[in-house]
């Protein structure tokens, strides 16, 4: 369980965060939306320790993250992350991106990495590009290939910044349709994205952000139908053409 | 044709040996210190950040071969005794070359996204980890052929060390010209071993250039 508990967090005088306060339970999955700026990506990266918040508190299955004594290092390990522009190694070759980190930090083998690795690309559908460099991958296989990554991990949780909106539009379902089976299969999941019709399809709900503040929570179909705050129905509106 | 520097063969070459020398010391010196400069220029810290600048900015307006001159002239009125010529060339050359490697190195850093460093950390890393399995292996082969082509400069770079009158190759060619007067063939003699050199050294650094580019790491 994701606990966020009043949350905020300043880049020098500009608040970007204000008071964040949401649950996150085992299995679900949760959506966050909101225009660029409003803090969605700010507020994922400090899930997973990755920027400092300097109000409140996360407790991740009840370890805090502002608690010195907490490990972060180890704390992320079970918590995956996707993002935007992919961030592939560009040196490795897809199949050592997805064993790099099993190998160094959970010590596996090199067979036993390997494996795990073929099996998790057969998952994404792309087995033939194990020994291709990134470069020579296209956008939509790129980031099928960092979400294998993450998952070598076996992580617990998984975050999602915003994986399809540096795609050429037809890829963007063979990376949505991977998500759609995490979800399905029960992994717990926090994901940035504009893509509302995956969130109708499997969040459990949905949050919508702007400046710093979380304006309106709901559940799938509620959320759509009606939007409770003008400011939810405008973004709603600019954004289902 | 060569008669003079058939000769003098042994005597020359012992010159391209100091030279060699001089370059590796320059190297050596002006890399590591470059590693700590190309540091300094990113550091949020501005009593770090702004007297690494004004050093690097300084050095990098003025020509070489004052560098060469001042330090020769100015450490005997400090240390209070004449400096051997070696030593001087080579802190002269670690202090002017380092300049241009930390701007390399700078470059370096500078060129791996923050997402990339939490891609890796994501992913249970650690931060040394991440240094030595993403980071310093992504900026090595960025800056790989950048490195290449300011050895190759440094090495040019080594014989006006002539001017305090180490005897480097330049040097012990002016001398045997002196004796000899075949100034056309002592000279072009010197310039064929250096070009052998550079050449092979932009070549290799076009090497790596092109192999960085097809694996789409530059």
């Amino acid at each position: 369980m994701i606990e966020i508990k009043n949350v905020s967090k300043w880049f020098g005088d500009f608040q970007v965060l204000k008071d964040i306060n949401e649950t996150i339970e085992k299995g679900q999955t949760v959506v966050i939306c909101g225009p660029s700026g409003s803090g969605k990506s700010t507020l994922l990266r400090c899930i997973n320790g990755l920027e400092p918040y300097q109000e409140g508190e996360i407790i991740v299955d009840g370890e805090s993250l502002s608690d010195p004594k907490t490990n972060l290092y180890k704390l992320r390990q079970k918590i995956g992350m996707v993002f935007q522009r992919f961030e592939l190694y560009p040196h490795m070759t897809v199949l050592k991106n997805i064993t790099l980190a099993p190998m160094k930090v959970l010590k596996k083998s090199k067979k036993e990495a390997e494996k795990k690795a073929m099996e998790l690309l057969e998952r994404v559908g792309i087995p033939d590009k194990a020994n291709e460099y990134p470069a020579n991958l296209s956008g939509g296989q790129q980031q099928r290939v960092a979400i294998a990554r993450s998952l070598a991990m076996e992580p617990e949780y998984m975050l999602f910044d915003e994986p399809t909106s540096a795609l050429d539009p037809e890829m963007i379902n063979e990376v949505l349709e991977v998500m759609v089976d995490l979800a399905k299969e029960g992994m717990t999941m926090v994901v940035v994205t504009h893509e509302m019709g995956f969130a109708r399809e499997v969040a459990d709900e949905i949050i919508f952000m702007d400046e710093g503040r979380i304006v309106e929570r709901g559940t799938g179909e509620e959320f759509f139908a009606n939007p409770k705050s003008e400011r939810t129905k405008l973004f709603l509106s600019q954004i289902l053409v | 044709m060569f008669d003079a520097v058939i000769r003098n063969f042994g005597f020359l070459m012992g010159g391209f040996g100091v030279t060699l020398e001089l370059t590796a010391c320059a190297l050596t010196g002006g890399i590591l210190l470059g590693m700590i400069v190309g540091l300094g220029r990113i550091s949020r810290s501005k009593w770090i950040y702004v007297p690494v600048t004004l050093y690097v900015n300084f050095i990098r307006n003025i020509p070489l071969i004052l560098v060469i001159f001042w330090f020769y002239f100015v450490m005997p009125i400090i240390a209070g005794k004449p400096l051997n010529p070696f030593i001087s060339a080579v802190i002269s050359f670690i202090i002017f070359e380092a300049t241009y490697f930390g701007e390399i190195f700078r470059a370096g850093y500078q060129s791996i996204s923050v997402d990339l460093i939490h891609a890796a950390y994501s992913t249970g890393l650690t931060y040394s980890q991440t240094a030595r399995y993403v980071l310093i292996p992504i900026a090595f082969r960025r800056m790989l052929p950048s490195l290449i082509t300011q050895s190759i400069i440094t090495f040019q770079d080594t014989s006006l060390a002539f001017v305090i009158g180490l005897e480097e190759f330049v040097r012990r060619a002016s001398i045997v010209d002196n004796l000899e007067v075949r100034s056309i063939q002592l000279y072009g003699f010197v310039g064929i071993v250096f070009f052998i050199f550079c050449f092979i050294g932009s070549k290799i650094s076009l090497h790596f250039e092109e192999k960085g580019r097809r694996a789409g790491v530059l």
